[in-house]
């Protein structure tokens, strides 16, 4: 597991400082929630779709440890005429719909479930939401028609890291109180440790009827790199060779 | 035009792919389709980023979608659900509007169809589908079937009876013969304008053709481009504005290449955005002429 682990964080800060791309603490907080999906959770008839899209390199090295797609692709990253986007593209393998705008990956999951539901398909699906998508119009109307529609099939996670693009969540828009928000909109709320693989996959496992399930996960933007965590600096900027040694560095000792 | 579209939709869903997502409005229309598919059918409410969203994912099931709106609602207000979830991912949705032009008369401009065609002609896989007569919105329906892809579906209010009744070959691009005349000069239309082509713009062009391009779209320009050239005059008439039109699309067609046709176009003047009328007041005042 931890091996897993290190090497797609390690894939992620290798990568980011080759491409010089942005994003890379969204990235670094999703690790362990994709690492649970894709290891704990997700059946093959299952869905999944990365709403926060600009976090695709996360994405794109959790499925290379699933060997969907190989490593002569996954190094293609950055480089033009590559199919890996810097937002998420259904154009690779095992990525079920391109996101990168915010605030559509939802209604797109809510299309899946629904039509999973009327037909008594027993397909679950899965979305995870960026805590800035909770500014989005259409996340709240999404989960109102899907609690109406008693989608209990669809599971939405928020990746709750508490920094949007420019600031911290609570400056820029505050979206507290968020579980009784949700709770309101005729969601089953749960509240976990992002970064803790046993209580994601309870939470994802707990048995849910007659509403859409939401976890709320408390998540550290830039998780694992210490000189990254929480600071929104670390959504634009890449690493230098020095600062990608000493990351490269930390990620060895902490997940050995 | 709008219980002929659910009469035909029902009679097309005997696989039960068929789905029509509303938001909201079809009162007296929809009904039909309810009573036949009451699983097949959703109100998604006054929300139409989440519908277009929903659609697309809907769609990416294999499933075919329409959704069925006002056309500003169902276009610009969700314009980047449309951009990115349909058309970039080349879903069979078709999105289907109703009131084109000033259609909505009194209702005001909020709800007059006078830029539609500009958006959704600017995305690369959208087919924009609209009829002029009843025979063509059947035609189109049994295409879209067939064919399932990103598409626009623009409706009249009103029923519009053929002009010459025969059974329609459709394809995007092409052009269909209503009028016999001059073989060279034609006046050729889109949508639901028929009737004015021939009773008020035939009147000044005296024995030119009558044509209907119902399919179109980004990527039917070179097959237009084959029959366009074969011309010596075009007058195109629609019920929208020139900037971003039908019109514009034409001569978009032939644009940096040799081909010598004359292109004149008939649209709505985008004065119309500041009077209040009828339908009929505001067609005769600003419309095609």
């Amino acid at each position: 597991m931890n091996k897993t682990i290190k090497n797609i964080r390690t894939n992620i800060l290798k990568l980011t400082y080759k491409a010089q791309s942005s994003h890379i603490g969204s990235c670094l907080s999703i690790v362990e929630i994709l690492f649970t999906l894709y290891n704990k959770i997700l059946k093959k008839k299952d869905r999944f779709i990365l709403s926060k899209g600009h976090a695709a390199l996360a994405l794109y090295s959790t499925l290379y440890e699933k060997k969907l797609i190989s490593l002569k692709t996954l190094n293609t990253f950055g480089s033009n005429k590559t199919i890996l986007m810097n937002h998420v593209s259904h154009k690779v393998n095992g990525v079920e719909f391109s996101t990168g705008s915010l605030g559509h990956g939802l209604p797109i999951a809510v299309g899946k479930a629904l039509k999973f539901k009327i037909n008594k398909e027993n397909n679950k699906v899965f979305v995870l939401l960026s805590d800035g998508e909770m500014n989005e119009g259409t996340t709240w109307e999404s989960l109102l028609f899907a609690s109406h529609h008693k989608l209990d099939n669809l599971s939405v996670i928020i990746d709750y890291n508490k920094i949007q693009s420019m600031d911290f969540v609570k400056k820029v828009i505050n979206i507290e109180p968020l579980k009784s928000k949700l709770i309101a909109f005729g969601c089953n709320v749960d509240e976990v440790n992002g970064h803790n693989i046993i209580s994601l996959t309870n939470a994802l496992n707990k048995k849910n009827k007659n509403k859409p399930k939401i976890i709320i996960a408390h998540t550290i933007k830039g998780k694992g790199i210490s000189f990254m965590e929480n600071d929104n600096l670390w959504h634009y900027k890449n690493p230098t060779l020095d600062q990608l040694k000493l990351g490269l560095d930390e990620i060895k000792k902490k997940y050995a | 035009m709008r219980k002929l579209f659910i009469k035909e939709l029902i009679k097309l869903n005997n696989n039960k792919k068929i789905y029509l997502i509303i938001n909201d409005l079809g009162f007296s229309v929809i009904e039909p389709f309810k009573d036949k598919f009451p699983n097949r059918i959703f109100n998604a409410g006054v929300s139409e980023q989440n519908m277009m969203g929903m659609a697309a994912g809907i769609a990416s099931e294999k499933c075919n979608v329409f959704v069925y709106s006002i056309a500003n609602f169902s276009t610009f207000r969700c314009a980047e659900q449309i951009r990115n979830d349909i058309d970039y991912h080349n879903l069979p949705v078709t999105i289907v509007s109703v009131g084109s032009g000033v259609g909505y008369g009194n209702l005001g401009y909020t709800h007059h169809a006078l830029q539609d065609y500009s958006l959704m002609r600017s995305f690369p896989n959208m087919l924009i589908l609209s009829p002029g007569n009843n025979d063509e919105l059947i035609s189109i329906l049994k295409y879209i079937k067939k064919n399932p892809q990103p598409s626009y579906l623009r409706l009249d209010k009103n029923e519009h009876k053929t002009i010459k009744p025969k059974k329609i070959i459709i394809k995007p691009g092409k052009f269909i013969k209503l009028i016999n005349g001059n073989p060279k000069k034609i006046i050729l239309t889109t949508g639901c304008v028929q009737d004015i082509a021939r009773n008020n713009i035939l009147k000044k062009y005296k024995n030119y053709s009558i044509y209907s391009m119902p399919l179109w779209g980004m990527k039917a320009k070179n097959f237009a481009r084959q029959t366009i050239k074969k011309f010596k005059e075009i007058i195109t008439v629609e019920d929208h504005f020139y900037d971003g039109g039908f019109g514009s699309w034409i001569k978009e067609c032939i644009n940096d290449t040799d081909i010598k046709t004359t292109i004149k176009s008939k649209y709505i003047n985008s004065n119309v955005i500041n009077e209040v009328g009828s339908n009929e007041y505001l067609l005769k005042k600003f419309g095609p002429r």
